[in-house]
Protein backbone atom coordinates (compact mmCIF):
# COMPACT_ATOMS: atom_id res chain seq x y z
CA UNK A 1 0.00 0.00 0.00
CA UNK A 2 2.47 2.50 1.14
CA UNK A 3 4.16 1.88 -2.35
CA UNK A 4 1.53 2.66 -4.25
CA UNK A 5 1.50 5.81 -2.73
CA UNK A 6 5.22 6.36 -3.36
CA UNK A 7 4.82 5.63 -7.21
CA UNK A 8 1.35 7.78 -7.46
CA UNK A 9 3.38 10.54 -6.05
CA UNK A 10 6.16 10.00 -8.50
CA UNK A 11 3.76 9.78 -11.22
CA UNK A 12 1.47 12.54 -10.56
CA UNK A 13 3.88 14.70 -8.46
CA UNK A 14 5.55 16.79 -10.99
CA UNK A 15 2.12 17.51 -12.70
CA UNK A 16 0.75 18.84 -9.63
CA UNK A 17 3.35 21.23 -8.66
CA UNK A 18 3.07 22.91 -12.08
CA UNK A 19 -0.84 23.35 -11.60
CA UNK A 20 0.15 24.85 -8.04
CA UNK A 21 2.30 27.30 -9.19
CA UNK A 22 0.53 28.15 -12.26
CA UNK A 23 -3.09 27.53 -11.29
CA UNK A 24 -3.79 26.70 -7.60
CA UNK A 25 -1.83 29.15 -6.09
CA UNK A 26 -2.12 32.61 -8.35
CA UNK A 27 -5.97 31.59 -7.69
CA UNK A 28 -5.55 31.62 -3.94
CA UNK A 29 -3.61 35.72 -4.92
CA UNK A 30 -6.60 36.58 -7.10
CA UNK A 31 -9.14 35.82 -4.46
CA UNK A 32 -7.04 37.26 -1.92
CA UNK A 33 -6.79 40.99 -4.48
CA UNK A 34 -10.90 40.32 -4.70
CA UNK A 35 -11.17 42.02 -1.18
CA UNK A 36 -8.33 44.53 -1.51
CA UNK A 37 -7.97 47.69 -3.33
CA UNK A 38 -5.79 47.82 -6.45
CA UNK A 39 -3.46 50.33 -5.64
CA UNK A 40 -3.26 50.65 -1.95
CA UNK A 41 -3.54 47.13 -1.02
CA UNK A 42 -5.58 47.55 1.26
CA UNK A 43 -8.11 44.92 3.22
CA UNK A 44 -11.45 46.83 1.44
CA UNK A 45 -14.13 44.04 2.40
CA UNK A 46 -16.81 43.41 -0.07
CA UNK A 47 -16.33 46.88 -2.20
CA UNK A 48 -15.10 44.95 -5.01
CA UNK A 49 -17.86 42.45 -5.36
CA UNK A 50 -20.35 46.37 -4.72
CA UNK A 51 -18.38 47.77 -7.45
CA UNK A 52 -19.10 45.18 -10.37
CA UNK A 53 -22.66 44.53 -9.24
CA UNK A 54 -23.34 48.06 -9.93
CA UNK A 55 -21.16 48.36 -13.01
CA UNK A 56 -23.26 48.84 -15.85
CA UNK A 57 -21.03 47.05 -18.34
CA UNK A 58 -20.72 44.01 -15.58
CA UNK A 59 -24.43 43.49 -15.51
CA UNK A 60 -25.04 43.35 -19.46
CA UNK A 61 -21.87 40.76 -20.19
CA UNK A 62 -23.36 38.82 -17.60
CA UNK A 63 -26.49 39.00 -18.65
CA UNK A 64 -25.40 38.46 -22.80
CA UNK A 65 -23.72 35.30 -21.38
CA UNK A 66 -26.08 33.80 -19.83
CA UNK A 67 -28.62 34.47 -22.26
CA UNK A 68 -26.07 33.13 -25.10
CA UNK A 69 -25.46 29.65 -23.22
CA UNK A 70 -29.45 29.30 -22.73
CA UNK A 71 -30.07 29.60 -26.47
CA UNK A 72 -27.11 28.00 -28.01
CA UNK A 73 -26.64 25.02 -25.49
CA UNK A 74 -30.14 23.67 -26.49
CA UNK A 75 -29.79 24.25 -29.44
CA UNK A 76 -26.76 22.62 -30.24
CA UNK A 77 -27.73 19.04 -28.15
CA UNK A 78 -30.79 18.98 -30.46
CA UNK A 79 -28.88 20.04 -33.42
CA UNK A 80 -26.65 17.21 -32.56
CA UNK A 81 -29.09 14.67 -31.41
CA UNK A 82 -31.09 14.82 -34.60
CA UNK A 83 -28.02 14.98 -37.09
CA UNK A 84 -26.61 11.84 -35.17
CA UNK A 85 -29.82 9.76 -35.08
CA UNK A 86 -30.16 10.47 -38.92
CA UNK A 87 -26.17 9.40 -39.45
CA UNK A 88 -26.67 6.16 -37.24
CA UNK A 89 -29.73 5.54 -39.80
CA UNK A 90 -27.17 5.77 -42.60
CA UNK A 91 -25.14 3.05 -43.19
CA UNK A 92 -21.61 4.68 -44.34
CA UNK A 93 -21.63 7.21 -41.97
CA UNK A 94 -17.71 7.37 -41.76
CA UNK A 95 -17.22 10.04 -44.11
CA UNK A 96 -19.96 12.56 -43.47
CA UNK A 97 -18.95 11.87 -39.89
CA UNK A 98 -15.86 13.54 -40.89
CA UNK A 99 -17.34 16.58 -42.50
CA UNK A 100 -19.21 17.80 -39.90
CA UNK A 101 -16.10 17.68 -37.89
CA UNK A 102 -13.82 19.52 -39.89
CA UNK A 103 -15.26 23.09 -38.75
CA UNK A 104 -13.45 21.77 -35.53
CA UNK A 105 -10.06 22.01 -37.16
CA UNK A 106 -10.76 24.70 -39.03
CA UNK A 107 -8.70 27.88 -37.23
CA UNK A 108 -10.42 31.01 -36.00
CA UNK A 109 -8.81 33.44 -37.79
CA UNK A 110 -9.23 31.60 -41.32
CA UNK A 111 -13.26 31.70 -41.17
CA UNK A 112 -13.95 35.04 -39.61
CA UNK A 113 -13.02 36.54 -43.30
CA UNK A 114 -15.66 34.15 -44.74
CA UNK A 115 -18.90 34.87 -42.05
CA UNK A 116 -17.36 38.72 -42.70
CA UNK A 117 -18.07 37.77 -46.26
CA UNK A 118 -21.37 36.10 -45.68
CA UNK A 119 -22.93 38.72 -42.98
CA UNK A 120 -22.00 42.09 -44.22
CA UNK A 121 -24.60 44.64 -45.66
CA UNK A 122 -23.53 43.44 -48.79
CA UNK A 123 -22.40 40.27 -48.15
CA UNK A 124 -23.58 36.81 -49.86
CA UNK A 125 -26.51 36.51 -46.96
CA UNK A 126 -28.61 39.41 -48.26
CA UNK A 127 -27.73 38.86 -51.96
CA UNK A 128 -29.32 35.26 -51.29
CA UNK A 129 -32.38 36.94 -49.52
CA UNK A 130 -32.71 39.64 -52.12
CA UNK A 131 -32.76 37.55 -55.38
CA UNK A 132 -35.36 35.02 -53.38
CA UNK A 133 -36.82 38.30 -52.94
CA UNK A 134 -36.77 38.70 -56.52
CA UNK A 135 -37.48 35.64 -58.03
CA UNK A 136 -40.93 35.22 -55.58
CA UNK A 137 -42.20 38.39 -55.83
CA UNK A 138 -42.42 38.85 -52.06
CA UNK A 139 -40.01 41.56 -51.06
CA UNK A 140 -37.36 43.97 -52.65
CA UNK A 141 -33.95 44.36 -51.76
CA UNK A 142 -32.66 43.31 -48.46
CA UNK A 143 -29.96 45.22 -46.67
CA UNK A 144 -29.68 44.42 -44.02
CA UNK A 145 -26.51 44.63 -41.49
CA UNK A 146 -25.81 41.71 -39.39
CA UNK A 147 -23.04 42.36 -37.56
CA UNK A 148 -23.68 46.19 -36.08
CA UNK A 149 -27.28 45.19 -34.72
CA UNK A 150 -28.57 42.90 -32.55
CA UNK A 151 -28.77 40.44 -35.48
CA UNK A 152 -25.12 39.75 -34.17
CA UNK A 153 -26.23 37.72 -31.78
CA UNK A 154 -27.75 34.82 -33.88
CA UNK A 155 -24.67 35.56 -36.10
CA UNK A 156 -22.65 34.41 -32.99
CA UNK A 157 -25.12 31.22 -32.11
CA UNK A 158 -24.90 30.40 -35.47
CA UNK A 159 -21.34 29.95 -35.57
CA UNK A 160 -21.16 28.05 -32.26
CA UNK A 161 -23.46 25.72 -33.61
CA UNK A 162 -21.87 25.23 -36.94
CA UNK A 163 -17.97 24.82 -35.23
CA UNK A 164 -19.25 22.36 -32.39
CA UNK A 165 -21.62 20.28 -34.32
CA UNK A 166 -19.19 17.43 -35.14
CA UNK A 167 -17.92 17.38 -31.53
CA UNK A 168 -21.38 16.56 -30.40
CA UNK A 169 -22.65 14.15 -33.06
CA UNK A 170 -19.43 11.83 -32.43
CA UNK A 171 -20.53 11.79 -28.30
CA UNK A 172 -24.66 11.33 -29.30
CA UNK A 173 -23.24 9.04 -32.03
CA UNK A 174 -21.16 6.89 -29.29
CA UNK A 175 -23.99 7.03 -27.01
CA UNK A 176 -26.66 5.76 -29.67
CA UNK A 177 -24.00 2.71 -29.91
CA UNK A 178 -23.81 1.84 -26.77
CA UNK A 179 -27.71 0.76 -26.90
CA UNK A 180 -27.44 -3.18 -26.87
CA UNK A 181 -29.15 -4.04 -30.28
CA UNK A 182 -30.49 -7.49 -28.81
CA UNK A 183 -32.41 -5.35 -25.79
CA UNK A 184 -34.38 -3.34 -29.35
CA UNK A 185 -35.13 -6.26 -30.49
CA UNK A 186 -36.56 -8.08 -27.36
CA UNK A 187 -38.76 -4.90 -26.93
CA UNK A 188 -39.77 -5.51 -30.33
CA UNK A 189 -40.76 -9.13 -30.18
CA UNK A 190 -42.46 -8.18 -26.65
CA UNK A 191 -44.40 -5.91 -29.03
CA UNK A 192 -42.74 -1.90 -28.39
CA UNK A 193 -43.73 0.88 -31.37
CA UNK A 194 -41.25 2.74 -32.37
CA UNK A 195 -42.04 5.86 -30.19
CA UNK A 196 -42.25 3.45 -27.09
CA UNK A 197 -38.94 2.25 -27.90
CA UNK A 198 -37.80 5.86 -28.28
CA UNK A 199 -39.28 7.13 -25.37
CA UNK A 200 -38.67 4.31 -22.68
CA UNK A 201 -35.56 2.77 -23.85
CA UNK A 202 -33.61 4.76 -26.32
CA UNK A 203 -34.08 8.49 -24.23
CA UNK A 204 -33.22 7.04 -20.47
CA UNK A 205 -29.90 5.60 -21.87
CA UNK A 206 -28.81 8.35 -23.06
CA UNK A 207 -28.69 10.48 -20.01
CA UNK A 208 -25.21 9.96 -19.50
CA UNK A 209 -24.48 11.23 -23.05
CA UNK A 210 -27.04 14.11 -22.45
CA UNK A 211 -24.83 15.63 -18.63
CA UNK A 212 -21.29 15.35 -20.87
CA UNK A 213 -22.85 16.77 -23.98
CA UNK A 214 -24.11 19.90 -21.84
CA UNK A 215 -20.69 20.20 -19.85
CA UNK A 216 -18.48 20.12 -22.64
CA UNK A 217 -20.93 22.32 -25.24
CA UNK A 218 -20.63 24.80 -22.04
CA UNK A 219 -17.09 24.35 -22.02
CA UNK A 220 -16.94 25.25 -25.69
CA UNK A 221 -19.60 28.10 -25.04
CA UNK A 222 -16.58 30.35 -24.00
CA UNK A 223 -14.81 29.87 -26.63
CA UNK A 224 -16.81 31.72 -28.97
CA UNK A 225 -15.09 35.05 -27.72
CA UNK A 226 -12.90 34.47 -30.44
CA UNK A 227 -15.30 34.77 -33.05
CA UNK A 228 -16.95 37.46 -31.56
CA UNK A 229 -13.82 39.56 -30.80
CA UNK A 230 -12.70 38.99 -34.59
CA UNK A 231 -15.94 39.79 -36.58
CA UNK A 232 -16.54 42.74 -34.43
CA UNK A 233 -13.80 43.98 -32.44
CA UNK A 234 -13.14 44.57 -28.16
CA UNK A 235 -16.67 46.39 -28.13
CA UNK A 236 -18.94 44.95 -30.14
CA UNK A 237 -22.84 45.92 -30.57
CA UNK A 238 -23.89 45.56 -26.83
CA UNK A 239 -26.04 42.18 -27.66
CA UNK A 240 -23.14 40.20 -27.90
CA UNK A 241 -20.94 42.18 -25.22
CA UNK A 242 -20.07 39.05 -23.14
CA UNK A 243 -18.19 38.32 -19.81
CA UNK A 244 -14.96 37.64 -22.11
CA UNK A 245 -15.43 40.64 -23.62
CA UNK A 246 -15.60 42.42 -20.32
CA UNK A 247 -12.21 40.89 -18.70
CA UNK A 248 -10.33 41.51 -21.82
CA UNK A 249 -11.11 44.87 -21.59
CA UNK A 250 -11.16 45.20 -18.17
CA UNK A 251 -7.07 43.42 -17.95
CA UNK A 252 -6.05 45.81 -21.26
CA UNK A 253 -7.14 48.57 -18.72
CA UNK A 254 -5.22 46.90 -16.02
CA UNK A 255 -8.35 47.09 -13.28
CA UNK A 256 -7.32 44.05 -11.65
CA UNK A 257 -9.15 44.89 -8.77
CA UNK A 258 -12.43 44.78 -10.12
CA UNK A 259 -11.24 41.52 -12.77
CA UNK A 260 -10.28 39.82 -9.26
CA UNK A 261 -13.71 40.32 -7.97
CA UNK A 262 -15.67 39.45 -11.77
CA UNK A 263 -13.08 36.16 -11.57
CA UNK A 264 -13.70 34.83 -8.46
CA UNK A 265 -17.78 35.20 -8.85
CA UNK A 266 -17.39 33.66 -12.61
CA UNK A 267 -15.19 30.66 -11.05
CA UNK A 268 -17.93 29.88 -7.77
CA UNK A 269 -20.64 30.23 -10.10
CA UNK A 270 -19.09 27.45 -12.76
CA UNK A 271 -17.87 25.87 -10.49
CA UNK A 272 -21.58 25.37 -8.94
CA UNK A 273 -23.04 24.50 -12.07
CA UNK A 274 -20.17 21.46 -12.66
CA UNK A 275 -20.90 20.35 -9.15
CA UNK A 276 -24.67 20.26 -9.51
CA UNK A 277 -24.19 18.78 -13.09
CA UNK A 278 -21.58 15.91 -11.84
CA UNK A 279 -24.42 15.27 -9.09
CA UNK A 280 -27.51 14.72 -11.23
CA UNK A 281 -24.59 12.64 -13.38
CA UNK A 282 -23.59 10.60 -10.35
CA UNK A 283 -27.39 10.22 -9.52
CA UNK A 284 -28.05 8.59 -13.19
CA UNK A 285 -25.58 6.46 -12.98
CA UNK A 286 -27.31 4.88 -9.58
CA UNK A 287 -30.10 4.05 -11.25
CA UNK A 288 -28.98 2.05 -13.90
CA UNK A 289 -27.12 0.01 -11.02
CA UNK B 1 -45.79 -13.12 -50.76
CA UNK B 2 -42.87 -13.19 -48.18
CA UNK B 3 -41.01 -12.85 -51.00
CA UNK B 4 -42.45 -9.41 -51.74
CA UNK B 5 -43.16 -8.20 -48.58
CA UNK B 6 -39.12 -8.63 -48.08
CA UNK B 7 -38.74 -6.47 -50.97
CA UNK B 8 -41.30 -3.79 -49.55
CA UNK B 9 -39.33 -3.49 -46.31
CA UNK B 10 -35.92 -3.22 -48.72
CA UNK B 11 -37.20 -0.26 -50.35
CA UNK B 12 -38.85 1.29 -47.28
CA UNK B 13 -35.27 1.14 -46.20
CA UNK B 14 -33.44 2.63 -49.28
CA UNK B 15 -36.25 5.39 -49.29
CA UNK B 16 -35.67 6.28 -45.57
CA UNK B 17 -32.04 6.10 -46.07
CA UNK B 18 -32.03 8.51 -48.76
CA UNK B 19 -34.41 10.84 -47.15
CA UNK B 20 -32.09 10.77 -44.39
CA UNK B 21 -29.20 11.44 -46.37
CA UNK B 22 -31.59 14.42 -48.00
CA UNK B 23 -31.73 15.91 -44.91
CA UNK B 24 -28.11 15.51 -44.12
CA UNK B 25 -26.55 17.07 -47.07
CA UNK B 26 -27.38 21.09 -46.83
CA UNK B 27 -25.58 21.22 -42.93
CA UNK B 28 -22.59 19.21 -45.17
CA UNK B 29 -23.05 21.75 -47.53
CA UNK B 30 -22.90 24.73 -44.96
CA UNK B 31 -19.65 22.92 -43.78
CA UNK B 32 -17.58 22.60 -47.07
CA UNK B 33 -18.67 25.85 -48.55
CA UNK B 34 -16.07 28.31 -46.07
CA UNK B 35 -13.02 26.14 -47.72
CA UNK B 36 -14.68 26.24 -51.02
CA UNK B 37 -14.44 30.36 -50.80
CA UNK B 38 -11.01 30.19 -49.19
CA UNK B 39 -9.68 28.42 -51.37
CA UNK B 40 -10.91 29.51 -54.86
CA UNK B 41 -10.01 33.40 -53.48
CA UNK B 42 -6.74 32.26 -52.60
CA UNK B 43 -6.52 31.67 -56.72
CA UNK B 44 -7.48 35.02 -57.52
CA UNK B 45 -5.91 37.43 -59.31
CA UNK B 46 -5.98 40.63 -57.07
CA UNK B 47 -7.85 42.42 -59.49
CA UNK B 48 -10.71 39.98 -60.32
CA UNK B 49 -11.26 39.69 -56.68
CA UNK B 50 -11.20 43.96 -56.20
CA UNK B 51 -14.46 43.51 -58.38
CA UNK B 52 -16.07 41.05 -57.16
CA UNK B 53 -15.48 42.44 -53.44
CA UNK B 54 -15.96 46.53 -54.30
CA UNK B 55 -19.81 46.35 -53.61
CA UNK B 56 -19.02 45.75 -50.18
CA UNK B 57 -16.43 48.58 -49.79
CA UNK B 58 -19.15 51.21 -51.69
CA UNK B 59 -22.25 53.15 -50.79
CA UNK B 60 -24.57 50.33 -50.54
CA UNK B 61 -25.16 49.62 -54.03
CA UNK B 62 -25.29 46.50 -55.44
CA UNK B 63 -23.91 43.25 -53.86
CA UNK B 64 -20.50 40.82 -53.05
CA UNK B 65 -20.91 38.34 -56.08
CA UNK B 66 -18.03 35.41 -56.55
CA UNK B 67 -16.54 32.31 -58.32
CA UNK B 68 -15.26 29.38 -56.84
CA UNK B 69 -14.12 29.34 -60.43
CA UNK B 70 -11.71 31.94 -61.06
CA UNK B 71 -11.60 33.54 -64.53
CA UNK B 72 -7.97 34.40 -64.33
CA UNK B 73 -6.37 31.92 -61.58
CA UNK B 74 -3.00 32.89 -60.26
CA UNK B 75 -0.23 31.87 -57.65
CA UNK B 76 1.04 35.63 -57.02
CA UNK B 77 -0.70 35.32 -53.85
CA UNK B 78 1.04 32.49 -52.81
CA UNK B 79 3.95 33.54 -54.40
CA UNK B 80 4.01 37.01 -52.71
CA UNK B 81 3.22 35.41 -49.34
CA UNK B 82 5.70 32.63 -49.65
CA UNK B 83 8.81 34.83 -51.21
CA UNK B 84 8.15 38.61 -50.50
CA UNK B 85 7.32 38.64 -46.89
CA UNK B 86 9.63 36.88 -44.63
CA UNK B 87 7.46 37.91 -41.62
CA UNK B 88 4.50 35.54 -42.47
CA UNK B 89 7.78 32.84 -41.87
CA UNK B 90 8.57 34.27 -38.47
CA UNK B 91 4.81 33.91 -37.25
CA UNK B 92 4.71 30.49 -38.82
CA UNK B 93 7.39 29.30 -36.92
CA UNK B 94 6.44 30.76 -33.86
CA UNK B 95 3.36 28.81 -34.07
CA UNK B 96 4.99 25.82 -34.73
CA UNK B 97 7.14 25.93 -31.51
CA UNK B 98 4.51 27.16 -29.31
CA UNK B 99 2.38 24.07 -30.45
CA UNK B 100 5.48 21.39 -30.22
CA UNK B 101 6.89 22.70 -27.12
CA UNK B 102 3.26 22.59 -25.44
CA UNK B 103 2.67 19.18 -27.11
CA UNK B 104 5.83 17.95 -25.72
CA UNK B 105 5.37 19.46 -21.92
CA UNK B 106 1.82 17.88 -21.65
CA UNK B 107 3.59 14.31 -22.78
CA UNK B 108 5.87 15.08 -19.77
CA UNK B 109 3.64 16.49 -17.03
CA UNK B 110 0.13 15.09 -18.47
CA UNK B 111 0.69 11.98 -19.09
CA UNK B 112 2.87 10.20 -16.63
CA UNK B 113 0.10 12.17 -13.88
CA UNK B 114 -3.17 10.23 -15.82
CA UNK B 115 -1.04 6.53 -15.19
CA UNK B 116 -0.59 7.59 -11.62
CA UNK B 117 -4.63 8.15 -11.12
CA UNK B 118 -5.68 5.22 -13.54
CA UNK B 119 -2.75 2.87 -12.21
CA UNK B 120 -1.84 3.62 -8.34
CA UNK B 121 -5.39 5.03 -7.15
CA UNK B 122 -4.32 6.21 -3.32
CA UNK B 123 -6.65 7.88 -0.58
CA UNK B 124 -7.74 10.95 -1.69
CA UNK B 125 -6.96 11.10 -5.61
CA UNK B 126 -10.13 10.70 -6.78
CA UNK B 127 -10.69 14.05 -4.71
CA UNK B 128 -7.79 15.53 -6.79
CA UNK B 129 -9.32 13.88 -10.20
CA UNK B 130 -12.47 15.60 -9.39
CA UNK B 131 -10.67 19.18 -8.55
CA UNK B 132 -8.71 18.55 -12.01
CA UNK B 133 -11.67 18.38 -14.06
CA UNK B 134 -13.60 21.56 -12.20
CA UNK B 135 -10.14 23.11 -13.24
CA UNK B 136 -9.81 21.81 -17.09
CA UNK B 137 -13.55 23.22 -17.44
CA UNK B 138 -12.62 26.40 -16.25
CA UNK B 139 -12.27 29.18 -19.34
CA UNK B 140 -9.51 31.41 -20.11
CA UNK B 141 -10.79 34.55 -18.82
CA UNK B 142 -11.04 33.22 -15.23
CA UNK B 143 -8.03 32.19 -14.99
CA UNK B 144 -6.34 34.95 -16.89
CA UNK B 145 -5.55 37.22 -14.00
CA UNK B 146 -4.37 34.39 -11.92
CA UNK B 147 -1.98 33.61 -14.96
CA UNK B 148 -0.77 36.91 -15.76
CA UNK B 149 0.32 37.39 -11.86
CA UNK B 150 2.18 34.44 -12.07
CA UNK B 151 4.07 35.35 -15.36
CA UNK B 152 4.94 38.90 -14.04
CA UNK B 153 5.85 37.40 -10.90
CA UNK B 154 8.20 35.06 -13.19
CA UNK B 155 9.24 37.68 -15.28
CA UNK B 156 8.33 35.31 -18.18
CA UNK B 157 5.70 38.10 -19.92
CA UNK B 158 6.04 38.83 -23.36
CA UNK B 159 7.69 35.77 -23.78
CA UNK B 160 6.87 32.25 -25.35
CA UNK B 161 6.99 30.60 -22.08
CA UNK B 162 4.43 32.94 -21.24
CA UNK B 163 2.15 30.47 -23.48
CA UNK B 164 3.91 27.55 -22.84
CA UNK B 165 4.06 27.13 -19.36
CA UNK B 166 0.37 27.76 -18.43
CA UNK B 167 -0.77 25.23 -21.24
CA UNK B 168 1.73 22.28 -20.46
CA UNK B 169 0.04 22.18 -17.38
CA UNK B 170 -3.31 22.25 -18.22
CA UNK B 171 -5.70 19.62 -17.21
CA UNK B 172 -7.41 18.42 -20.04
CA UNK B 173 -4.61 15.79 -21.69
CA UNK B 174 -4.53 14.19 -17.99
CA UNK B 175 -8.28 13.59 -18.41
CA UNK B 176 -7.89 12.40 -22.02
CA UNK B 177 -4.57 10.08 -21.02
CA UNK B 178 -6.48 8.39 -18.41
CA UNK B 179 -9.17 7.49 -20.70
CA UNK B 180 -6.88 5.59 -22.20
CA UNK B 181 -4.82 4.05 -19.77
CA UNK B 182 -7.99 2.73 -17.75
CA UNK B 183 -9.29 0.46 -20.05
CA UNK B 184 -5.61 -1.74 -19.06
CA UNK B 185 -6.59 -4.76 -16.43
CA UNK B 186 -4.74 -4.83 -13.72
CA UNK B 187 -4.14 -8.32 -13.88
CA UNK B 188 -1.91 -7.71 -16.52
CA UNK B 189 0.03 -5.56 -14.69
CA UNK B 190 0.35 -8.00 -12.00
CA UNK B 191 1.29 -10.41 -14.10
CA UNK B 192 4.12 -8.53 -15.12
CA UNK B 193 5.52 -7.68 -11.68
CA UNK B 194 5.51 -11.11 -10.92
CA UNK B 195 7.75 -11.47 -13.73
CA UNK B 196 10.03 -9.00 -12.25
CA UNK B 197 9.14 -6.09 -14.50
CA UNK B 198 9.63 -2.75 -12.59
CA UNK B 199 7.03 0.01 -12.25
CA UNK B 200 8.41 2.44 -14.80
CA UNK B 201 9.08 -0.80 -17.28
CA UNK B 202 5.41 -1.16 -16.93
CA UNK B 203 4.48 2.94 -17.95
CA UNK B 204 6.95 2.23 -20.91
CA UNK B 205 6.31 -1.00 -22.16
CA UNK B 206 2.86 -1.52 -21.74
CA UNK B 207 0.94 1.58 -20.38
CA UNK B 208 2.70 3.85 -23.60
CA UNK B 209 1.97 1.07 -26.14
CA UNK B 210 -1.88 -0.06 -25.23
CA UNK B 211 -3.46 3.54 -23.77
CA UNK B 212 -1.89 5.01 -26.67
CA UNK B 213 -5.03 5.75 -27.78
CA UNK B 214 -6.01 8.33 -25.19
CA UNK B 215 -2.45 9.97 -25.31
CA UNK B 216 -2.96 10.51 -29.38
CA UNK B 217 -5.93 11.84 -28.88
CA UNK B 218 -4.67 14.51 -26.31
CA UNK B 219 -2.03 15.24 -28.73
CA UNK B 220 -4.54 15.45 -31.73
CA UNK B 221 -7.10 17.68 -29.80
CA UNK B 222 -4.57 19.56 -28.06
CA UNK B 223 -2.97 20.65 -31.88
CA UNK B 224 -6.17 21.92 -32.73
CA UNK B 225 -6.83 23.91 -30.04
CA UNK B 226 -3.63 25.68 -29.46
CA UNK B 227 -3.02 26.47 -33.50
CA UNK B 228 -5.90 27.91 -33.16
CA UNK B 229 -5.19 29.65 -29.69
CA UNK B 230 -5.79 33.41 -29.51
CA UNK B 231 -6.88 34.34 -25.75
CA UNK B 232 -3.39 33.69 -24.27
CA UNK B 233 -1.17 35.13 -26.97
CA UNK B 234 -3.71 38.12 -27.46
CA UNK B 235 -3.17 38.68 -23.49
CA UNK B 236 0.60 38.31 -22.51
CA UNK B 237 2.42 38.66 -25.77
CA UNK B 238 3.07 42.29 -26.53
CA UNK B 239 5.19 41.89 -29.31
CA UNK B 240 3.93 41.83 -32.55
CA UNK B 241 7.36 39.84 -33.31
CA UNK B 242 6.10 36.80 -31.13
CA UNK B 243 2.80 36.52 -32.45
CA UNK B 244 1.82 33.16 -33.70
CA UNK B 245 -0.26 32.77 -37.42
CA UNK B 246 -3.64 33.04 -35.63
CA UNK B 247 -3.03 36.67 -34.30
CA UNK B 248 -1.96 37.81 -37.30
CA UNK B 249 -4.24 36.55 -39.87
CA UNK B 250 -6.94 39.20 -38.34
CA UNK B 251 -4.56 42.11 -38.81
CA UNK B 252 -4.49 41.80 -42.67
CA UNK B 253 -7.23 44.46 -44.31
CA UNK B 254 -9.27 43.88 -46.86
CA UNK B 255 -7.25 45.19 -49.33
CA UNK B 256 -5.30 42.78 -49.35
CA UNK B 257 -7.87 40.31 -49.39
CA UNK B 258 -6.12 37.65 -51.49
CA UNK B 259 -3.24 37.88 -49.08
CA UNK B 260 -5.73 37.00 -46.36
CA UNK B 261 -6.79 34.22 -48.32
CA UNK B 262 -3.72 32.96 -49.11
CA UNK B 263 -2.46 33.05 -45.41
CA UNK B 264 -5.68 31.41 -44.64
CA UNK B 265 -5.26 28.06 -46.50
CA UNK B 266 -1.31 27.86 -45.56
CA UNK B 267 -2.76 28.17 -41.67
CA UNK B 268 -5.42 25.34 -42.16
CA UNK B 269 -2.67 23.11 -44.35
CA UNK B 270 -0.99 21.71 -40.94
CA UNK B 271 -4.78 21.60 -38.95
CA UNK B 272 -6.26 19.60 -41.92
CA UNK B 273 -3.14 17.73 -41.98
CA UNK B 274 -3.20 16.29 -38.39
CA UNK B 275 -7.15 16.29 -38.56
CA UNK B 276 -6.76 13.84 -41.74
CA UNK B 277 -4.29 11.85 -39.80
CA UNK B 278 -5.37 11.95 -36.81
CA UNK B 279 -8.98 11.71 -37.43
CA UNK B 280 -9.76 8.04 -35.37
CA UNK B 281 -8.03 9.76 -32.37
CA UNK B 282 -9.83 12.90 -32.41
CA UNK B 283 -13.06 10.78 -32.39
CA UNK B 284 -11.85 8.71 -29.58
CA UNK B 285 -10.31 11.33 -27.59
CA UNK B 286 -14.17 13.60 -28.17
CA UNK B 287 -15.82 9.82 -27.09
CA UNK B 288 -12.89 9.98 -23.87
CA UNK B 289 -13.79 13.59 -23.24
CA UNK B 290 -16.97 12.32 -22.06
CA UNK B 291 -16.19 9.50 -19.97
CA UNK B 292 -17.23 10.17 -16.42
CA UNK B 293 -14.02 10.47 -14.14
Amino acid sequence: MRKKKKFFYLFTGPGFVGILIFVLLPFGDVVKRSFTGAVTGHFTGMKNYQIIFTNQAFVLAVKNTIGFTLVCIPLLVLAGFVTAVLLNGLGGRGRMKSVYLFPLAMPTATIVMVWKMIFYRQGFLNLFLTEMGLRTGLWGEVHRDYLGTEAAFWVLVGSYVWKNLGYTVILWLAGLKGIPAALLEAATVDGAGKWQKIRYMILPSLKGSLYTIVILSFLNSFKIYREAYLTAGAYPHKSIYLMQHLFNNWFVNLELDKMAAAAVCTGGVLMAVIFILQRLWDRNEWDEK
Amino acid sequence: MKNRTGKNIKAGKALKRGLAAVCLLPPALLVLLPIALLLSGSLMDALEMKGYLAPVFGNGEGFISWKLLPDYPSFENYGKLLFGTPQFFILFWNSVKLVCCILAGQMLAAVPAAWGFAVYPAKGSRGLFGLYVVLMLLPFQVTMLSSYLVLDGLALLNTHQAIIFPAVFSTFPVFLSYGGFRGIPPQMLEAARVDGAGEFTLFMRIGLPIGKSGLLSAMVLGFLEYWNMMEQPMAFLEERSLWPLSLYLPEITWGQAGFAFCASVITLIPAVFVFLLGQDYLEQGIIYSGLKA
